[in-house]
């Protein structure tokens, strides 16, 4: 019975295992000396694990008496969540090795903060989703404030922590209001108790847990402390919270939405698709003012973050599906923006500030066109990606009888396509002021020009988004049922 | 009135009670002492509710713990209570007023509270003569030992952040090094002089 249980639940138990095994070792060796090593170590055994789960994940597996799935739908989401948290460990080691900041307790808590998205995605029960979060936001507090003697860092740290704290709260209340209905905390006991109706204190129940998961995954309202903590931690930090964590909690999101109340579809429905509109106006309108380009993606995620929920608030197959085509598009696009990001240095300081993009083209065409392409993207210009994403989500939202909601996305696009294409402008009209240096590290201009190629070429009939589209549908469909 | 009804009553206006003078209170370390007398006597409700395995979890960590530890660190940081309450003044308007609103909300709702159908079956207290403690733990490390295992690995991940955001090796201190002082040879460490009187070294 436990080996039956310990086998599904393999994955998580490799990982928080050689994360115990990696902090004794580096403990009883050289410490900081082998961070290095340990983090090409820890993005390789993601990678290792992202392929594990993919090829070998067959079926839904239930362990634990129902508090852990493994169905389709969560594998899609770790094999998102490992594959983006490996490329992203990758980027982010030169850059904390010349700013110092490469200790070998930061592979670890990334590979921990992994596990504890892993348990999300996968919980099948309140207790279980709460756990995972905790563990995977308390490692994320903890490498925000990584760059200790920086005030903004521990700022950003400090804020996260008390807003996670509050937000944690908020879902732990929803959840006992949850339980006081149901008796149960299984959410397929939750969806049976449901069934006949819900009464006004599971709504309640439901909107608390809601308001938590809008916290974590940065929807306006619930928004504040996004750019703040983007801007306060050191960037190749901010590249990990704009990916792994996002995937994470909007998976959760729709795991919970679906299946525990996917009886009471439009209880909830009318809330996500606020959240949405709100998220993608504020997102669009916001970031217009920005000039520091770490709070600029902070608030592009939270307008992207709205056209996910879009298609998550349509409440059908379709939806889930557009929401986790949109989600990799998303997390590809970020990754490459960060890339460049983090190759913005003068002086051999790093550089947040958008008008350093000035005359970028003159220098660095390659990288600069790379970044045209991202800024494409993620303005949903087609045939880039984003487009794509953006298609699937606004269709999703309108075949789902939200057509308000897709004419409202589309005015919001549009009002962000703005300061993406001012960065653009910059580029390549803007003149001269101060040179970047122009360094890049062979990782980043690899990342970056590989997840140009991606976003710039994957539309084309051959290659079909590399067959994402299926996979998705197939995720969805053992979601929504 | 019976003798349960009593204590019930007797336990939860000292509850309340100490709730409501941790809160008002002027010298900080008052307010702990009140917050301790809360704790105890909801260890007292949670007696007369029957789990008597969570009353005494209540005094031995939140009394024997972490109300100690919060008393030493009102008394150990040098806090001024009273600047931060003149600046929680500014705010107790608005925070009233929504906090009311909450409460008026929460009240609506659990007018209104209806179960689920069958939530008797699923809340009941198991069958059979079996203790508290036992039960717990047939819970515990059963049924939910994925639960705590994740709980184990939260507070590695507390203990691994708490060490880096605050440890600092420094070099300008002196350590202690056992090996140094053990090999240290007294033939080499001393050195006897006769000096004479009047003269020095």
């Amino acid at each position: 019975m436990i080996g039956a249980d310990i086998q599904i639940l393999l994955p998580e138990i490799v990982l928080a295992v050689y994360a115990m095994l990696a902090l004794l070792g580096a403990v009883y060796t050289t410490k900081d000396g082998a961070a290095s090593l340990l983090t090409w170590m820890t993005s390789g055994l993601f990678v290792l694990l992202a392929l594990a789960i993919g090829v070998n994940g067959a079926g839904t597996n239930i362990a634990f008496n129902g508090m852990f799935v493994d169905d389709g739908f969560a594998r899609f989401a770790k094999v998102t969540i490992l594959l983006s948290a490996a490329v992203v460990l990758l980027m982010s080691e030169g850059y904390m090795q010349r700013r110092g900041l490469l200790r070998f307790e930061y592979p670890v808590l990334i590979a921990l903060a992994v596990v504890g998205m892993m348990v999300m995605v996968s919980a099948g029960d309140l207790m279980a989703l709460y756990m995972g979060l905790e563990l995977q936001s308390l490692a994320l507090y903890v490498v925000a404030s990584l760059r200790r003697d920086s005030v903004k860092s521990t700022e950003a740290g400090l804020k996260y922590f008390v807003l996670g704290a509050l937000s944690s709260g908020l879902l732990l209340y929803g959840a006992s209001l949850t339980y006081g209905f149901a008796g149960t905390t299984l959410f397929t006991g939750i969806i049976a108790a449901a069934d006949g109706g819900a009464s006004l204190g599971l709504l309640f129940g439901l909107v608390f847990l809601i308001a938590g998961f809008a916290f974590k995954v940065s929807a306006a309202p619930f928004h504040m402390w996004t750019p703040d903590v983007y801007e306060g931690s050191p960037t190749p930090v901010t590249a990990f919270f704009a990916t792994a964590p996002k995937v994470a909690a909007i998976a959760l999101f729709a795991r919970v939405v679906h299946d525990a109340f996917g009886g009471i579809v439009g209880e909830w429905q009318q809330i996500v698709a606020f959240l949405a509109v709100a998220s993608m106006f504020l997102g669009a309108i916001a970031a217009i003012g920005q000039t520091n380009i770490k709070r600029l993606m902070a608030y592009s995620s939270i307008s992207h973050m709205g056209f996910a929920m879009m298609g998550l608030a349509a409440g059908t197959v379709g939806g889930v599906q557009a929401m986790l085509v949109y989600v990799v598009i998303y997390v590809t696009m970020n990754i490459g923006t960060f890339a460049l990001i983090l190759t913005m240095e003068k002086d051999g300081l790093p550089v947040t500030n958008i008008t350093a993009l000035k005359s970028y083209a003159k220098r660095q065409p390659l990288l600069a066109l790379v970044m045209l392409v991202m800024m494409f993207s993620l303005a949903g210009v087609p045939p880039m990606l984003g487009f794509f994403g953006k298609y699937a989500v606004l269709l999703a939202a309108y075949q789902g009888g939200l057509a308000w909601l897709a004419v409202a996305g589309v005015i919001a696009s549009v009002i962000s396509a703005f300061y993406y294409l001012r960065i653009v402008y910059y580029m390549y009209f803007g003149e001269d002021s101060q040179a970047l240096d122009g360094r890049t590290p062979p990782v980043l201009w690899v990342t970056a020009v590989v997840t140009g190629a991606i976003i710039g070429l994957a539309w084309i009939p051959g290659i079909n988004l590399f067959g994402l589209d299926p996979m998705a549908a197939a995720a969805a469909a053992t979601l929504v049922n | 009135m019976s003798v349960f009804a009593f204590t019930f009553y007797l336990f939860a206006i000292t509850t309340v009670t100490g709730g409501l003078f941790t809160v008002i209170s002027r010298n900080p370390v008052h307010s702990v002492l009140w917050l301790i007398l809360a704790f105890l006597s909801s260890a007292g409700l949670f007696v007369t509710l029957g789990a008597e395995f969570v009353a005494m979890l209540l005094i031995i960590v939140y009394v024997g713990a972490v109300a100690v530890l919060f008393l030493f660190v009102v008394m150990m940081l040098d806090v001024d209570f009273a600047e931060l309450k003149a600046e929680m003044t500014k705010y107790l308007p608005l925070a009233l007023l929504i906090g009311v609103v909450i409460l008026m909300q929460l009240a609506m709702a659990f007018g209104v509270w209806g179960f689920s159908a069958g939530v008797e079956g699923r809340i009941a207290a198991p069958a059979g003569d079996i203790d508290n403690t036992r039960a717990l733990g047939l819970l515990l490390y059963d049924d939910y030992i994925l639960l705590f295992q994740l709980s184990g690995l939260i507070l590695l991940v507390a203990m691994i952040g708490a060490i880096v955001l605050t440890l600092r090796h420094r070099v300008d201190i002196k350590r202690q090094n056992v090996l140094n002082q053990m090999y240290r040879d007294p033939a080499k460490a001393m050195e006897l002089r006769d000096v004479k009187p009047g003269q020095g070294l």
